[in-house]
């Protein structure tokens, strides 16, 4: 492989273009890319068009990294065509892996969602309650647009994914360690969840937890209260555990591999690596964690009054996947 | 020819008052709840054939995911039943999940699950009675609610 350049084509699905500059956390190794790969196609910093790819014969591209989710017939067309023209598809950050923060789309109906983006936000002035077409007749021919589906989905939910990689966005050790499996053909077997570790993010935490017995009877919030980070000798000198002080924290249920970036900044780890090995349904997990944390002191009331203070468990638990959780979507409409 | 017009019409209108039968789970903790739901069956008491249990050893090593995956595989309601609080045979399983359920609820509920779909009941060794009760109300309750059909109601057919 070493006369041989890398084809390298990295892709946005329904994105922020995060995962595209998280490619540069790398620092400079992004120089050892360069000599390596060849990129051909990277709409992020590249001017190179599909029409260009379909030109591509099969399996063109060495390694295609897809990141986003699947939000519209357009992503899901170029997904169809690139697993076509890449040998190696590799599902790069949270939204290709789980969906995603869009995925939290998955709670509203595409009638809901365009008729808040379209009708009732408070900036906008649409009286004649003008919705974007998927077709359009003008002088010049017919436009077309891509259709907005009911739905997100992850990447695997379409095309077949070799590796997938969780993170919002991945880190760039984590980046750096997959480019560099891929460079050298050092790679798991297929399917199989790259560039992360084997544990939770409580292996990495810097936080210690104290025996059994705490139990939580306010949950704090990291914008309103300060965590107590004062180095406890019993807990080896680590401060205590966020979510035994009562900040909402979804570590226990989360991969590790990222170093708990987070936690290393004072705060609650949000679950972006995704659920941990083994476990399916991560919000489930997660709330399970949590419940069972809950000072109820036997009391049902009690434990209905401190849950009630989780306003918005969804949302929470399942910031980065509601589309890679059991029910997968809210039933249309919901109510909340 | 072999069909009487009476025949015809019994036929038609048991089609048509072919009633909507829910199917609810009920997981129940060994020492108190599924005894008493033994009690209710050795002592005879009739009551709606709904609820299929299944047994857990206390109803704190209820998953939340057993719940989620139910209501996705087509149970259009769900019972957890388990002892009372204090009586817990492994001291405070049951205090995990007094605190769980609520949030499980609000979960549910966010999701589009009515919350009459998923209970929490604190039933006894004794209390056999009690299940019946509450596998009778649950079942027409759900009854009214119709079928969750989650499958078929969360299918946004945007491709296939």
């Amino acid at each position: 492989m070493a006369d041989k350049k890398l084809k390298l084509g990295v892709y946005w699905g329904a994105s922020c273009g995060g995962c595209d500059i998280s490619t540069l956390e790398i620092a400079e190794k992004i120089l050892k890319v360069i000599e390596i790969a060849d990129v051909v196609l990277w709409p992020c910093i590249a001017d190179i068009k599909y029409d260009d790819v379909k030109k591509y014969p099969d399996g063109f591209i060495d390694v295609c990294l897809w990141n986003g989710g699947i939000r519209n017939s357009e992503t899901r067309e170029i997904a169809e065509l690139l697993r076509k023209k890449s040998k190696v598809l590799v599902a790069y950050g949270a939204c290709s892996s789980f969906g995603g923060i869009p995925s939290l789309a998955n709670l509203y109906t595409k009638e809901s969602i365009f008729e808040r983006a379209y009708k009732t936000t408070e900036s906008t002035d649409n009286p004649d309650g003008i919705y974007p077409q998927t077709t359009h007749t003008v002088a010049e021919g017919e436009l077309h647009l891509p259709e907005f589906y009911g739905s997100v989905y992850r990447l695997k939910d379409v095309v077949d994914v070799d590796y997938s990689m969780p993170g919002c966005p991945p880190t760039g050790k984590q980046t750096w360690n997959v480019i560099e499996a891929i460079a050298t053909g050092k790679l798991p077997p297929k399917g199989s969840v790259v560039g992360v570790g084997d544990k939770t993010v409580c292996d990495e935490c810097p936080f210690e937890k104290k025996t059994e017995g705490v139990r939580i009877e306010k949950f704090k919030r990291p914008h309103l209260d300060r965590p107590d980070l004062t180095p406890i000798p019993e807990l080896k000198n680590k401060p205590q555990c966020l979510l035994e002080q009562g900040f909402v924290c979804v570590g226990s249920a989360t991969r590790s591999g990222c170093e708990a970036q987070c936690l290393k900044a004072n705060m609650p780890c949000r679950g972006c690596y995704g659920p941990a090995p083994d476990v399916e349904d991560q919000g489930a997990k997660v709330l399970s964690a949590i419940g069972s944390l809950i000072d109820t002191k036997g009391d049902p009331k009690r434990g209905e009054e401190i849950a009630a203070q989780i306003v918005d468990p969804v949302g929470t638990f399942y910031r980065f996947g509601v589309a890679n959780s059991v029910l997968r979507r809210a039933k249309a409409p919901s109510p909340l | 020819m072999l069909f009487s017009l009476s025949r015809v019409t019994c036929y038609v209108s048991r089609k048509v008052n072919m009633a909507f039968e829910p199917k609810i789970l009920g997981i129940f903790c060994n020492w108190c709840s599924y005894t008493g739901a033994d009690l209710a069956g050795t002592t005879r008491i009739k009551y709606a054939p709904n609820m299929r249990i299944v047994r857990v050893m206390c109803s704190g090593r209820v998953d939340p995911q057993f719940i989620l995956k139910a209501f996705k595989d087509g149970a259009d309601g769900v019972l957890v039943a388990g002892c009372h609080p204090g009586d817990c045979h492994y001291i405070e399983g049951n205090y995990k999940t007094m605190g769980r359920i609520p949030i499980l609820k609000q979960m549910l509920t966010q999701f589009g699950i009515e919350p009459e779909r998923f209970r929490l009941e604190w039933i006894s060794a004794s209390e056999g009675d009690r299940v019946a009760e509450v596998v009778n109300e649950m079942t027409a309750q759900v009854r009214k609610l119709g079928p969750l059909s989650w499958k078929s109601a969360t299918d946004t057919k945007d491709f296939k």
